[in-house]
C-alpha cells in the first residue's frame, strides 16, 4: 500500500511542489531526447527507402565518431576532419550501394537484415583497425559551464543546450528536406511504390546512395556529440539500441514520429528519474525507454504515428 | 524473304520512332512469356494491344520499358528499337528522359503522397526548369479538372478513377512523345472508361503523344485506336486498322462477343479451326 503510494501519488505531489526541478529535467530530457531522435531518423529513412532495417546503424555512429578522433589524432584542425568525415560516410554510401544493395534487388526482408548484421562488423572492425580500440576523447570546443535561468531556479549546461541545437537543426534541416525537396519527394516515392517510382525514371540508385548519405551525416552528428560527452569507444554503437525503442514508440516509418518519439523519450527517461527513481531504487533511466516501448508494443503496435496502411478496393 | 523483313524494319524504322522486333521474353530464367512480338508505334498514333489474361500485354510493355529487370525477366531474342537505339542499353531513367513512359497497370500511385505530390514525381527527369515545369502541372489540371480539386488529398484515399488520372498525369509530368498505357479502365465504371479514353485521345491530338495501349476492352480499345495488335499466348495472331479488326468476324465473336447469326452452323466450326492454330 505503501509503496504504491510512494509510486501512484508522491510523485505527482513532488513534481506538484517542485516544478522548477520538473522543467529542468524536461529541458535536460529534450536535450538527450533530440539525439534520440537523430539516430532514429537514420533508421527510418533507410527503412522507408529499401525495406531495410538497418542493424547497422550503431555501428555507423562509432565509425563515424573514430574517423572523425581519428583524423584529429592525425593533427588535422575540427575543420578539415569534419569534411573529410563526411566524405567518408558519403563514400560508405556509395560502397553500400556498390557492394550491397545493389545485389541485394527483390531480396526478403530478412536477407536484407542479415546483410545490414554483416555491414555491422565489418564497420566495426575496420573502425577499430583503422583507429585503435581504446577510449578516445573528443574535444570540438563545446563549452562545459553550468548557468541557470528563470531567476536561477532552473540549471542548466551550455554543452546540453548546444546540442539540442545542434540536433534540432539537423532534424528541421532533414524535415524540410524530405518534404520540400524534388530530391526529398522522390525519396517519399520509393518509399511508397519502388516499381512506380522506377517507371517515371527515378533511379533507386541514386536515392539509395542520398539514403545512406543521409543516415551516414546523421550517425557523425550523433557521433560527435555523444563523443564529445562521454568518450569515443565501442559503447557508441549501443545508442542504437536507445533508438529502437523510439522507433517502435513512434512507428517505422514514420519521420515524425521519429523525432518526436525520441524526444518523449529522452524527457521520459529524465523524469522518471528524477521523480520515481528514489521509489523504485533509480537507475530507470537503463530500462524506462524499454518498459515503455513494451507497452506501446503490446497496446499499440503500429506506435504513435505509424503510417495506416491504406486499403482500397 | 529475310531481305524483305529485313526491308520491311528498315522501313519502319524510318517511319516508325518505336519498333518492337520479334522479341523473346523469358521470366525467371525458365518460363517463356513472350514468343516473337513484333510491332511498332508510328508517330503520333495509338496503337492497341490486344489480347486476354495472361496473353502478355503487360509483359510486352514492360520490355519496352525496361521494367523487366526488376522482376526478373529478360529479353532474350529480338530487339525493341527507339529512334534507332537499342533500348536494352538504356535504363528506365534514360528512357524517361527521351520521352518513353509507362503508365503501370493498376496505377501504382503513391499512397501516402498528395495527388499534386504524386504528380510532380513525374518531372523528377526534367531539366527544363521550374517554371516549365508548373507550365505541364497546369497542362495536366486543364486535362484533368477533377485533379485539381484533390491536389492535397493523400493520392491513396481517392477513387479509383482519380487514380488512374493521377497515374496517367504524373506519366505527362515527363513531357512525354510516347507513352505506354497498361489498361487504364481496368475496374472503372463505363462511363469514367469513355471518360479518360477521350482524354487520352485529346492528349493524342493535341498534343502529339504517340500512345501503345494495352487493354482487354477490345471493344472501347479499336473505338479510339488506329491500329490494334491481337496477342495470344505470347504471340501476335493477328493485326490491322483499328477499323478493319472492328468488322473482323473473328474479332468480333471471340474479343467483342458478338456472334454472328447461326452460331451453331459450319461458320463456327471454322473459326474454331482457325482460332484452334492461333493458339
Ligand atoms: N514476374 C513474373 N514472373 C513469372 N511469370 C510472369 C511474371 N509476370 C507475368 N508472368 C506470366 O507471363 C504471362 C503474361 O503475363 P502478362 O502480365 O504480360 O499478361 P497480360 O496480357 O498483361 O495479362 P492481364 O490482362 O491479366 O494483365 C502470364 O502467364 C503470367 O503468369
Ligand atoms: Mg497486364
Amino acid at each position: 500500500m505503501e509503496f504504491l503510494e510512494s509510486i501512484l501519488v508522491t510523485p505527482f505531489i513532488e513534481i506538484w511542489e517542485s516544478p522548477y526541478y520538473f522543467i529542468e529535467l524536461v529541458l535536460v530530457g529534450l536535450s538527450t531526447g533530440v539525439l534520440y531522435s537523430l539516430v532514429a531518423l537514420g533508421f527510418v529513412l533507410i527503412f522507408k527507402a529499401s525495406g531495410m532495417f538497418n542493424f547497422a546503424q550503431g555501428a555507423m555512429v562509432l565509425f563515424a565518431a573514430l574517423t572523425l578522433v581519428g583524423l584529429m589524432e592525425h593533427g588535422l584542425p575540427l575543420w578539415a576532419a569534419l569534411i573529410l568525415s563526411v566524405a567518408t560516410m558519403v563514400g560508405l554510401a556509395f560502397l553500400v550501394e556498390r557492394f550491397m544493395l545493389r545485389h541485394l534487388v527483390n531480396q526478403e526482408g530478412l536477407i536484407l537484415f542479415m546483410a545490414t548484421i554483416g555491414l555491422n562488423f565489418i564497420l566495426e572492425g575496420t573502425g577499430q583497425l583503422m583507429w585503435g580500440s581504446d577510449v578516445k576523447r573528443l574535444e570540438i570546443g563545446i563549452p562545459d559551464q553550468p548557468f541557470d535561468i528563470l531567476g536561477g531556479k532552473v540549471l542548466l549546461n551550455t554543452f546540453d543546450v548546444t546540442a539540442a541545437f545542434i540536433g534540432a537543426l539537423l532534424v528541421i534541416t532533414l524535415a524540410v528536406f524530405f518534404q520540400k525537396t524534388p530530391m526529398g519527394r522522390a525519396l517519399r516515392a520509393v518509399a511508397d511504390d519502388h516499381q512506380a517510382a522506377l517507371s517515371v525514371g527515378i533511379p533507386l540508385k541514386t536515392i539509395w546512395i542520398a539514403v545512406w548519405t543521409i543516415a551516414g551525416i546523421v550517425a557523425l552528428v550523433a557521433g560527435i556529440v555523444w563523443g564529445a560527452k562521454s568518450g569515443v569507444q565501442f559503447s557508441l554503437s549501443l545508442i542504437a539500441l536507445k533508438a529502437l525503442p523510439v522507433l517502435i514508440l513512434g512507428g517505422f516509418t514514420s519521420v515524425p514520429g521519429a523525432i518526436v518519439g525520441g524526444l518523449i523519450i529522452g524527457v521520459g527517461e529524465k523524469v522518471a528519474e528524477g521523480f520515481w527513481g528514489p521509489a523504485l531504487g533509480g537507475a530507470i533511466e537503463n530500462w524506462f525507454a524499454y518498459m515503455l516501448a513494451l507497452a506501446f508494443l503490446v497496446f499499440r503496435p503500429q506506435g504513435l504515428f505509424g503510417e495506416k496502411i491504406i486499403e482500397r478496393v | 524473304m529475310a531481305q524483305a523483313v529485313e526491308q520491311k524494319t528498315e522501313a519502319a524504322a524510318l517511319t516508325s520512332p518505336l519498333v518492337v522486333n520479334n522479341i523473346e521474353v523469358i521470366y525467371d530464367h525458365v518460363i517463356l512469356v513472350l514468343k516473337g512480338v513484333s510491332l511498332e508505334v508510328p508517330e503520333g498514333g495509338i496503337v492497341a494491344l490486344l489480347g486476354a489474361n495472361g496473353a502478355g500485354k503487360t509483359t510486352t510493355l514492360k520490355a519496352i520499358s525496361n521494367l523487366l529487370g526488376a522482376e526478373r525477366g529478360e529479353v532474350t531474342k529480338g530487339e525493341i528499337l527507339f529512334r534507332g537505339e537499342r533500348v536494352d542499353s538504356l535504363t528506365p531513367n534514360e528512357l524517361v528522359k527521351r520521352g518513353v513512359i509507362q503508365v503501370m497497370e493498376g496505377r501504382h500511385c503513391f499512397e501516402h503522397l498528395t495527388v499534386e505530390d504524386n504528380l510532380m514525381t513525374g518531372s523528377y527527369t526534367r531539366r527544363d526548369g521550374a517554371a516549365a515545369v508548373a507550365e505541364s502541372l497546369e497542362k495536366v489540371y486543364h486535362y484533368f479538372p477533377r485533379l485539381k480539386e484533390r491536389r492535397t488529398s493523400q493520392a491513396g484515399y481517392t477513387s479509383g478513377g482519380e487514380q488512374q488520372m493521377t497515374a496517367i498525369g504524373r506519366a505527362l509530368m515527363a513531357n512525354p512523345n510516347t507513352i505506354l498505357l497498361d489498361e487504364p479502365s481496368m475496374g472503372l465504371a463505363p462511363q469514367l472508361v469513355e471518360e479518360i479514353f477521350e482524354i487520352v485521345k485529346a492528349l493524342n491530338e493535341k498534343e502529339g503523344v504517340s500512345i501503345l495501349l494495352a487493354e482487354q476492352n477490345t471493344m472501347i480499345a479499336l473505338k479510339y485506336a488506329d491500329y490494334g495488335y491481337i496477342l495470344e499466348n505470347g504471340r501476335v495472331v493477328m493485326d490491322g486498322d483499328a477499323a478493319g479488326l472492328r468488322e473482323n468476324p473473328d474479332v468480333k465473336e471471340f474479343y467483342l462477343g458478338l456472334a454472328g447469326e447461326g452460331r451453331k452452323s459450319f461458320r463456327d466450326v471454322k473459326h474454331y479451326r482457325r482460332r484452334k492454330r492461333w493458339l
